[in-house]
């Protein structure tokens, strides 16, 4: 469970979160939606503290973020552009982030055999694909089991068996109740998986409906045009 | 405790890759190449380190300054997913730096006293030697410093390439040029004591001063020279050479992990 209350972030001039209050619920999958620069990633990144919101409070599993480093071993994520340190090996980069992380029992390495990274695992980062640099980060996301999972356009470059694969993995982490928000520009991937939509306008919740709610409203059949006409119909 | 051994951890990996690095080659190779140059030419040891006192006095600020900037640069999405872990920005901030550092520094030495020891005069310059490469360590350990705070003033990766390089014009050229504006302008004045202060100012000029008075070359600068030599050759002198250098090591680093700590990624 995450809380999120009255989150306002300025860069400068620039007001991107506007007292923003949102609460994302387990056993779920959240997709994040918003136009361009409508405050998606500063909102992400937020969650990860990456980013220090000007004022308002976010809550995970019931520990209020501030400033500690320790919540982060509950979440799972991956960035849109994954970049490792350029003469490491896959190896190497996973050894890494599991010494980091500490975590000695068992990883989930699912995702690591359904996409045949063994071939990869002496190859320096540099060289890798960027399909491939998005799997070892997809790898990473899921190794240590967390509860709560971001993941930022995670098919971007995955080809199709590859990027079905984590779909499949997402719905079956989603069923073994872990918290998973997602952020996509492919709308038919976000009905496919998503059970909530999020829309993000000028920095607040625009709106906040599950995915058949807003298929039903809309009387549309694909989410893409759902969101047009919800859209259109608020401008 | 769990904060050293986080920092521990990301420097091991950080190592691995940067030793891996073909610049790292390039810089060891550099000083291998040069310090070996100069004893076929030269000869005798004590002249080797003379000469190479002016390689390391020009040659590792600016590569240090360079290279410090483009590697946090290229470092920033990294930072990113290390910072996504359970992983506190000052360990990560800490793990950064030694990844730059060390490698330089170890390059440096290596690759100066390489040469020494295979043309059998290392035991007989031991000392000279050592303060030499104690001089280059701290030299790239300040230079490193200044370029994280670059590095962490502008997110503008050609501004702060830009910055590094008038940074090390002003301190390596511009510097000295302004101390001969003001010796200049005010030669009715004894100005000893200010042009010391001004000279111990800038951490490129302490270290030169630092290894002339080491190597008892300050005769080559005339009556200041002298002056120089009373004060820097003495107990205080001495420290306060070192303290100059902390506080040009403490100061941009200090400012520069504040920033790391508050900064939006």
């Amino acid at each position: 469970m995450i809380t999120i209350t009255q989150l306002e972030k300025r860069f400068g001039r620039l007001h991107v979160l506007r007292g923003l209050d949102l609460e994302i619920r387990p056993n779920q999958v959240t997709a994040v939606l918003g136009p361009n620069g409508a405050g998606k990633t500063t909102l992400i990144k937020s969650l990860l503290g990456l980013v220090k919101a000007d004022s308002g409070s976010i809550t995970i599993a019931g520990q209020k973020i501030n400033g500690d480093a320790s919540y982060r071993s509950k979440i799972g994520y991956m960035p849109q552009n994954a970049r490792y340190p350029d003469n490491l090996s896959v190896e190497e980069i996973i050894e890494m982030v599991k010494d980091v992380r500490g975590t000695g029992d068992e990883t989930d390495e699912e995702l690591f055999h359904a996409f045949n990274l063994k071939t990869e695992m002496h190859k320096k980062f540099k060289t890798l694909s960027g399909g491939n640099r998005q799997k070892v980060s997809a790898v990473l996301a899921f190794l240590f089991r967390p509860d709560i999972i971001f993941l930022d356009e995670p098919s971007a470059g995955l080809d199709p068996v590859s990027s079905s694969c984590l779909k499949d993995k997402i719905a079956r982490e989603k069923e073994a109740g872990k918290t998973i928000i997602l952020t996509s520009h492919i709308m038919s991937e976000i009905q496919e998986l998503a059970d909530k939509v999020v829309y993000i306008l000028d920095g607040v919740i625009h709106f906040e409906m599950t995915v058949n709610q807003l298929l039903e409203t809309t009387g549309e059949r694909t989410l893409e045009r759902a969101i047009a006409r919800k859209m259109k119909g608020a401008a | 405790m769990k904060m050293n051994t986080n920092t521990l951890k990301l420097i091991k990996y950080q190592l691995r890759d940067v030793m891996r690095s073909r610049w790292v080659l390039f810089y060891l190779a550099f000083f291998i190449l040069i310090t070996d140059a100069l004893f076929r030419f030269g000869g005798s040891g004590d002249r080797v380190i003379l000469s190479l006192m002016n390689v390391v006095l020009l040659v590792i600020p600016l590569v240090s300054i360079m290279l410090g900037t483009m590697y946090l640069y290229n470092s920033r999405e990294y930072t990113e997913l290390m910072l996504s872990q359970p992983v506190k920005r000052i360990q990560m901030f800490a793990a950064l730096f030694s990844g730059l550092v060390l490698p330089l520094a170890a390059t440096v030495s290596v690759g100066i006293a390489l040469p020494f020891i295979w043309n059998g005069v290392l035991l007989s310059h031991i000392g000279a030697l050592g303060y030499l490469l104690a001089t280059a360590v701290a030299l790239t350990i300040i230079f490193s410093a200044l370029a994280f705070a670059i590095g962490l003033l502008t997110e503008d990766k050609i501004k702060g390439l830009g910055l590094a390089v008038v940074l090390w014009l002003f301190f390596a050229v511009i510097y000295d040029g302004l101390i001969l504006l003001v010796i200049y302008m005010f030669s009715h004045y004894p100005l000893q004591q200010p042009v010391l202060i001004m000279s111990m100012l800038n951490p490129l000029d302490l270290a030169r001063i630092a290894l002339l008075i080491q190597f008892e070359a300050s005769t080559l600068m005339g009556f200041t020279g002298a002056v120089f030599q009373r004060f820097f050759g003495s107990m205080s002198g001495q420290i306060a050479i070192v303290l100059v250098m902390v506080a040009w090591i403490s100061i941009p680093l200090g400012w520069g992990a504040r920033r790391f700590i508050r900064k939006d990624f």
